[in-house]
């Protein structure tokens, strides 16, 4: 499945033992994915390799990350792995939907390679839909947490400290009292299912999730990725002069590729 | 979220997923049409295959050993199909040696490779005068979860050792993104994508970000 880039001089294939994966989920304003854009221009990551996979939508473009003509004409795919091992930092990208069906085969080779590469833990950026929120979940913060218990166990307590909010479990039945409660992240993808899956094969993992809906997510990107970075603190957050507050916002490096999101400029004929 | 008229609307999510939830909103007719077309990809699928790589070539011995190819063009869609109609393909020239059969909701080609140009095929064609240049004329729609099969199939089939590999294809120009409107465009033009490893001088300018290539030119 992974597939390491070839960087010449017969080097080794990269070494991922102790680090922390991040990826996204493909869910609902596809926040999880610009968020991961943002950590992947910011920290200039280098791409290690890709994901062979028959799973996910093939798609191809040039750089996403391109700062100049000369870096620009290297080619990207749908599911792409960046490093820094700085920070024991691996990221996977994905950028296309599942294929119908696909989406099971993929969380279970995703999470064998976890395995097999020996990755600490796994993060995992996703959104839920806003609409779906009850009547508490409209108050207060949008950002939501979830842990498997072997991650509780590491890191628990670094959320309690940071007053982050744990996603409610809702009813089974909704309506009827005395149900059993179920964990629920409607517009997730595959959130639940790689949580899930993480939980029962004892692997380290921690979702981060921001309710929202589809339009203009990249507003919600900035905020998941500030959440993200409270906790793992990937970037310094400058400390502003004019209300003594810290705002990473303006740190994170917008990619080139977030240029014309919403379609290429207007015909002047139209005024 | 609710629309203009008031009533509630469940909008589409770009999650893709959720299958329970979208079996609930299909209509029973749709929910029926849907598990036809299923079973039927599924007998196919079971019957060695939706899609089927048949190769005519008689030199170089069996089916199983892999045709040598230093050059392969592939043209996928109809306009660059009839590209290569138009100014490459003749019958002095070029042979046919393979043909893939394949079927979906879209399309379905045949095993005939006595082709209309309004048909849907997928034909193999090799020059004469050096057998290792391959062609490919794909005017058939090939379904997003059968294009990984595709490549399987037919690269599967190929001795890849420098080989190079030019895929042709057309988008509509109104997909292209641009700062300035597509309308002022002047159309058509041509964009590329590259390998690293291909060296060679490429005649157009390079796709820009943001814009990407989909579908079986991608895969």
């Amino acid at each position: 499945m992974f597939i390491p880039c070839d960087r010449g001089g017969g080097s080794a294939a990269p070494d991922f033992k102790g680090f922390t994966l991040l990826t996204p989920a493909v869910s609902v304003g596809n926040v999880g994915q610009l968020a991961i854009d943002l950590v992947i221009s910011t920290l200039d990551m280098t791409k290690v390799g890709y994901f062979y996979t028959d799973c996910l939508v093939p798609m191809v473009g040039n750089n996403p990350y391109a700062t100049a003509e000369e870096n620009s004409t290297e080619l990207s795919i749908n599911a792409e792995v960046y490093s820094l091992p700085s920070k024991k930092l691996v990221v996977l990208q994905i950028r296309s939907p599942f294929i119908k069906n696909k989406y099971r085969p993929f969380c279970e080779t995703l999470l064998s390679w976890v395995k097999s590469s020996k990755c600490a833990r796994v993060v995992l950026l996703s959104s839920s839909h806003a609409y779906q929120r009850d009547d508490e979940q409209l108050l207060g913060t949008p950002l939501r947490y979830l842990l498997t218990p072997d991650m509780e166990k590491a890191v628990g307590g670094r959320m309690q400290e940071l007053n982050w909010k744990e996603m409610e479990k809702v009813a089974a039945y909704p309506g009827i009292s005395d149900t059993d409660k179920v964990l629920h992240v409607p517009g997730g993808g595959i959130t639940k299912l790689l949580f899930t899956e993480s939980y029962s094969k004892g692997i380290q993992m921690a979702v981060l999730l921001k309710f929202c809906s589809e339009g203009d997510n990249i507003p919600d990107a900035f905020v998941l990725a500030n959440y993200l970075n409270e906790w793992l603190q990937l970037i310094k957050s400058e400390v502003s002069t004019s209300n003594n507050s810290t705002d990473p916002s303006s740190q994170w490096k917008i990619p080139s590729s977030w240029r014309l999101l919403f379609g290429s400029g207007l015909p002047p004929a139209l005024f | 979220m609710a629309t203009f008229f008031g009533e509630v609307v469940v909008a589409p999510s770009r999650a893709g997923l959720d299958e329970e939830e979208e079996a609930r909103e299909e209509t029973p007719e749709d929910r029926e049409i849907r598990r036809e077309i299923e079973k039927k990809r599924y007998r196919r699928r079971c019957s060695g295959g939706e899609i089927d790589v048949l190769w005519t070539w008689k030199s170089g011995g069996c089916a199983e050993e892999p045709l040598v190819c230093s050059r392969f063009i592939v043209a996928i869609g109809r306009n660059a199909a009839a590209f290569l109609s138009s100014f490459i393909l003749d019958s002095v020239c070029w042979e046919v040696v393979g043909v893939v059969k394949l079927w979906n909701e879209w399309c379905r080609t045949s095993s005939t490779t006595n082709v209309l140009p309004t048909d849907s095929f997928c034909l193999f064609y090799r020059l004469i005068s050096d057998p290792t240049v391959l062609l490919c004329q794909c005017s058939c729609y090939v379904a997003e979860d059968q294009q990984f099969q595709w490549l399987e199939k037919v690269f599967g089939s190929m001795q890849k050792k420098g080989l190079q590999v030019t895929i042709l294809s057309t988008c509509p120009v109104a997909d292209y993104k641009t700062q300035e409107s597509t309308l002022t465009l002047a159309s058509p033009f041509l964009k590329a994508l590259k390998t690293k490893e291909f060296q060679d001088q490429v005649c157009c300018p390079l796709l820009e970000q943001p814009n990407i290539v989909r579908d079986l030119p991608a895969a």
